[in-house]
């Protein structure tokens, strides 16, 4: 009897401690018994809303066209300066490409407002009022259904953890992966410094408080098999607005 | 077994009984205790390491370049007295003063230089808990010492430093870290300034391999809202991180001491460098905070011409500073 009592009395804590441990752990992971949850149940944070581009870092590259032949900033192969250096907007207007400068790979660097909404439980729908573009960001087991490639691309997105080999201490403390193929080549410039159709971008979204607001960094990921001996990576700046009374779509434009 | 005694060991059990469940919730409470305290190990990623700067944005200001042109204070939210103290200011020739060519290497010069950054943590000896994380970027004066145990900031009074003071906390796996104490220094490489009195708000973002920093100056003296700048490192798995000068070396021009070389108003002579090269509208040049924003395009659309050619001029040795096939060293084809 003395025995049991004191197998209670330190089982009963470090078995308490230890269901304690499982659901950190289970919340950590986003497990447990109920089902799945949807990724718009189950966010990290609050993406919806519309966001400003913030300009501050290479202005005269993102804020107005750029000249023809500036390539900086660009790990770019002796094959993209080919198709760099024979860059003619007033061809890819006439070829009604006028949009190859606002690709998913370069749309964010642009000077744009974002406008993200969730189109169902599970797909996030971001819209750029420059050059009118819109992106659909797939969670869960979607898989791209193939056909041409698009301006746009088919992009998978996850909650990711911002920890390396190990569970998220919340799941709060997890941003947005966003993994983009399936492009139609485009620019990741707007003069003309090329991706191919065999790009991949990766993206991570993190959103943070500031005392004016939100903010939202954006951190973008270009491999390029053709074009890039390096991936290309580079973080933008968007801040939170408190409603669309801002929001100016403009159509694409190869010259402007 | 009479009354008195069946009594006795009904409240002996009870007492027993009691005594146990004491036991039970002390024991509970002290793994709990144990757990809590164990808790804040976890609570923090792991951002210890050597890590090289990714340097494709404001290239030209980074390395490999000339440096920022003089006068370029595009997307800049400066004030008229940050704007007039820019104008004033010969960076070239303050930094090849002997007694001015630190100045300007604050810790602020962390998120424009071409350096990389190890990082590593200081422990409790006896709980483990981190003190302190500590950033040591090539070419800043000292590193960055993050205090991560919960003390205050110094009195406004205190004495100021090229590094400042910085304290952090952790949420939701990011590193927010906020600087004070700091003495001017710039915030873009061409000298553009900050006052002792701008502090600096940093968020430290690990995504795998990648540290993303977000940075935030907020300065009451010369500018007019938060100035944001970013930059990506990327893991190099133990290589140190890319090696630069001092920034503290560099060829005197045999300046006085004492003597502080400057431009008096309206007399910088590089003031229309960008314009006569790119096109821009002065007032683009120079800022402002409006300028940050998407709608800043349509103040410019019947006045910018794009040149038909990039213009920028290659100023040192080895530099293309147009770019091109080349301009960055090649890193192993697969991300680790």
């Amino acid at each position: 009897m003395r025995n049991v009592t004191r197998l209670t009395t330190f089982a009963v804590p470090v078995l308490l401690a230890g269901l304690l441990c499982v659901e950190i752990s289970a919340q950590g992971q986003g497990r447990g018994s109920a089902a799945p949850q949807t990724a718009q149940a189950s966010a990290a944070f609050d993406i919806t809303g519309y966001w400003v581009a913030v300009i501050t870092q290479d202005w005269r590259l993102r804020m107005v066209m750029p000249p023809k032949g500036d390539y900086m900033g660009f790990p770019m192969t002796v094959e993209s300066k080919k198709v760099a250096d024979v860059w003619d907007p007033a061809k890819d207007e006439a070829a009604g490409e006028q949009c190859k400068g606002y690709g998913a790979a370069g749309l964010m660097r642009l000077p744009t407002r974002l406008h993200v909404t969730w189109q169902d439980a599970n797909t996030l729908r971001m819209d750029a009022d420059f050059g009118t573009q819109t992106r659909v960001f797939h969670f869960g087991e979607w898989t791209s259904p193939g056909g041409a490639p698009t301006w746009q691309g088919d992009s998978v997105a996850t909650w990711s953890p911002r920890r390396v080999l190990a569970a998220p201490s919340s799941p709060k403390a997890r941003g947005l992966k966003v993994v983009t193929t399936n492009m139609r080549p485009a620019y990741l410039r707007r003069n003309g410094v090329p991706y191919s159709a065999g790009a991949t971008l990766t993206e991570y979204f993190d959103v943070f408080p500031e005392p004016d607001g939100d903010m939202m960094i954006v951190t973008t990921v270009v491999e390029d098999p053709i074009y890039l001996y390096n991936p290309l990576i580079v973080a933008s700046h968007f801040k939170k607005e408190p409603n669309g009374a801002k929001w100016d779509p403009t159509p694409c434009s190869a010259k402007w | 077994m009479g009354s008195d005694a069946l009594l006795g060991k009904v409240v002996t059990a009870r007492l027993a009984g009691e005594v146990t469940m004491k036991t039970t919730i002390r024991t509970t409470l002290v793994a709990v205790l144990l757990l809590a305290a164990a808790a804040p190990a976890f609570a923090q990623v792991d951002i210890s390491g050597t890590w090289a700067q990714r340097p494709y944005t404001d290239s030209l200001g980074y390395n490999p370049g000339n440096g920022p042109t003089p006068v370029d204070y595009t997307g800049m939210p400066f004030n008229e007295s940050g704007l007039a103290r820019a104008l004033a200011l010969s960076y070239d020739t303050q930094i090849a003063s002997d007694d001015r060519r630190c100045v300007l290497y604050t810790v602020a010069y962390m998120m424009q230089g071409p350096q990389g950054v190890r990082i590593w943590a200081e422990n409790d000896p006896r709980t483990g808990e981190p003190i302190s994380w500590n950033f040591g970027f090539g070419g800043v004066l000292s590193p960055l010492t993050v205090w991560m145990d919960g003390r205050s900031h110094p009195s406004k009074y205190a004495p100021h430093t090229s590094s400042g003071f910085t304290t952090g906390k952790w949420e939701n796996d990011i590193l927010t870290t906020y600087t004070t104490h700091l003495v001017a220094g710039s915030i873009r490489r061409n000298g553009a300034p900050h006052s002792d009195e701008a502090t600096l708000t940093v968020q430290w973002i690990r995504h795998g391999d990648l540290l993303i920093v977000s940075g935030r100056f907020d300065d009451p003296i010369y500018l007019d809202g938060p100035y944001h700048l970013a930059r990506v490192y990327q893991q190099t798995g133990g290589a140190p991180p890319r090696a630069f000068g001092a920034p503290c070396s560099g060829g005197s021009e045999g300046v006085a001491e004492g003597t502080v070389r400057h431009h008096l108003p309206g007399q910088n002579p590089f003031a229309k460098e960008l314009t006569e090269r790119y096109n821009l509208p002065m007032k683009a040049v120079l800022g402002g905070r409006e300028s940050m924003y998407p709608e800043y395009r349509k103040t410019l659309k019947d006045s910018y011409v794009p040149p038909n050619k990039c213009n920028t001029p290659n100023l040192r040795a080895g530099i293309v500073a147009c770019g091109g096939p080349g301009t960055y060293p090649t890193l192993p084809r697969e991300r680790p």
